[in-house]
């Protein structure tokens, strides 16, 4: 028998990248202006798991693949609808704020209790995928947590791919400073991979799988239960976006030399 | 008194990484805002040239060492960080953003049941309360933040602080740490040969590379081949570290014809990496805001782009060259030999 895996991919919605984000103050902390308007994505790292994990479970015939989301469900119904097309999974939702101002911790705890109440989930068989970093708070710390919480204390950052031996042992490619790879090797799951981008390009729309996936998750959408998120101690002085505008010196219309020399000198200055 | 630790693990060569000194500054300016006692906790092969090069700090010495940690490896550095802070039983944890103390610090929040905050553009002592500043939704915007949870555990990036400079001889506590666990074996790094590398971190210049290479031009021909030997030309006279607007890195991903040596992890931006450069050249680059993101962390920035309006340029950059990339970058490739 191959090996089986129960992958869980952790991974949540985030503003589209290319709207323009205000920020403004809420009743409990900072907010995005207009928040709940915003056309929203599945954030881009998550998005890189899920497919690594759909096609891990591929090559692994028995494998599950679990798409877990903390994030308000509304909203997350709209992105789902687009995502369940890309591979097969089942949602499991926290009724919670996706935003990018709560505490990863608090994030990592809800996140960790909702993985917890999986039924079926056979956690010496969890591979714990997610981003390595997100679109939203950035922090590349909920993953360690999430796994550290379910007592998964083999992770692996930034990860562009992985390799499963016929043992079941795991080799990583995780990356570092200076566009280098560090490569290990762990025995095999439970094991945490906060993904970079991956290998593989997102997948096209089919939407027989979405019809599938649809079917699953808007179930999980209805009864997904509220999350408190509000532990933390986290207070924010000020969000600002910088208004800094530098005025811009337009070089036109003169010889190429020029500019070549202007440049070089800058560069040797 | 409350108690900060200060917390790094050694290089290749056995001593520290500047972003790593950088935060050691930023810890001892804290330290000494807050009035607190500043530790400091070092794990490695051999900490003892790290230990000597900043004995000058002032503070009180501890460290793991193992062969172990020569490599980085989460269960095996995490386990360090873990003995070291129950060791020292710090106020708040301070660390360098390394890849490997930003893969394994925000374990060690869940074992001290303390809390973590990543990344910090900023950190100071603030009506005797320690404050910091991070960048949110990609480097949109900076937030000023602070938290009574303890320990409080921040890992800084680079350019927050001076390097600190201080060596002298240290007296180094040892401190032991529980391996049995660990179920990862480092198989190494692998690095690109110098000659070959394009992505460094602490070059003076980054050279921004859009997606306008890979189009047709004037003579209605793509001449990416042309591009790769013009990019590959520059950085080889300058020793620039090389970074890819979003669309082009894109574009490598859907096997089109573009340019070979450009994978993901030279994207900057959104949702890329915000590289620190004193200075950095923009070719080619188009977009809107959200893209510019990318070099918002660089110093003097210059664009050459054949549009005088481009979002990249205009209030962006301090000089915008309206020209033709090919034909500017072979003359400025010329002069620089």
């Amino acid at each position: 028998m191959g090996n089986v895996f129960h992958i869980v991919v952790c991974g949540s919605i985030v503003p589209d990248p290319l709207q323009t984000l205000t920020p403004q103050v809420g009743p409990t902390g900072p907010v995005l202006q207009n928040e709940m308007m915003l056309p929203a994505v599945l954030d881009p790292w998550a998005g890189h798991a899920l497919y690594e994990a759909a096609n891990l479970a591929k090559n692994n015939p028995g494998s599950q693949v679990w798409l877990v989301a903390l994030g308000p469900k509304a909203k997350l119904q709209q992105v789902m609808m687009a995502v369940s097309q890309k591979a097969p999974f089942q949602l499991v939702v926290a009724d919670g704020s996706a935003s990018g101002f709560t505490d990863a911790f608090e994030t990592a705890r809800v996140l960790a209790a909702t993985i917890d109440g999986i039924a079926g989930l056979d956690k010496s068989k969890l591979l714990l995928f997610g981003g390595w970093q997100s679109a939203s708070r950035g922090s590349g710390a909920v993953m360690q947590m999430v796994g550290e919480r379910l007592g998964v204390t083999e992770q692996f950052q930034g990860v562009d791919k992985i390799t499963v031996g016929a043992d079941g042992s795991i080799e990583v490619m995780e990356r570092v400073e200076g566009g280098a790879y560090l490569k290990s090797v762990v025995d095999g799951a439970p094991a945490v991979m906060g993904w970079a981008t991956g290998e593989l390009p997102e997948p096209p729309n089919n939407p027989q799988i979405g019809m599938q996936n649809m079917q699953k998750n808007m179930p999980a959408l209805m009864q997904a239960k509220p999350a408190d998120l509000s532990g933390a101690s986290l207070r924010f002085e000020t969000v600002q976006v910088p208004q800094q505008r530098r005025q811009t010196r337009v070089v036109k219309d003169a010889p190429l030399e020029e500019m070549a020399r202007e440049i070089v000198e800058w560069l040797k200055a | 008194m409350s108690t900060i630790l200060y917390l790094a693990h050694t290089e290749c060569d056995g001593g520290l990484s500047k972003v790593a000194l950088e935060t050691l500054t930023a810890a001892k300016s804290l330290a000494e805002g807050l009035g607190a006692e500043l530790a400091v906790g070092l794990f490695g092969a051999d900490v003892a040239a790290a230990a000597d090069s900043v004995a000058g700090c002032g503070a009180k010495f501890y460290a793991v060492t193992d062969a172990l940690l020569n490599d980085a490896v989460y269960a095996s550095d995490l386990a360090a960080a873990e003995a070291l802070a129950k060791a020292v039983g710090p106020d708040m944890v301070v660390a360098p953003a390394t890849s490997r103390l930003s893969r394994a610090l925000p374990g060690l929040a869940v074992r001290l049941d303390g809390r973590v905050d990543t990344h910090l553009s900023g950190l100071e002592a603030k009506d005797g309360k320690p404050a910091a500043r991070r960048w949110f939704y990609r480097q949109r915007m900076e937030g000023a933040l602070t938290r009574d949870e303890r320990p409080w555990i921040v890992t800084l990036d680079s350019g927050c602080a001076a390097a600190f400079a201080g060596a002298g001889s240290a007296d180094v506590q040892a401190v032991a740490a529980d391996f049995s666990g660990v179920r990862t074996r480092s198989l190494g790094v692998e690095c690109v040969s110098e000659d070959e590398q394009t992505i460094r971190p602490d070059a003076n210049v980054l050279l921004v590379a859009g997606a306008g290479w890979t189009k047709k031009q004037a003579d209605g021909g793509v001449h990416v081949d042309v591009a790769e030997q013009l990019i590959l030309g520059f950085l080889g006279a300058t020793k620039a570290s090389l970074g890819s607007s979003k669309s082009l890195v894109d574009i490598s991903g859907e096997g089109g014809s573009v340019i070979s040596f450009l994978t993901h992890m030279h994207q900057v931006g959104q949702t890329g990496a915000s590289p620190r450069h004193p200075k950095g050249l923009s070719t080619c680059c188009h977009g809107e805001e959200p893209h510019v993101v990318g070099w918002r962390f660089i110093g003097e920035r210059r664009a050459i782009n054949t549009d005088a309006g481009c979002g990249w340029a205009q209030g962006k950059c301090d000089v915008l060259y309206v020209a033709d990339a090919f034909a500017l970058m072979t003359k400025v490739n010329e002069l620089l030999g």
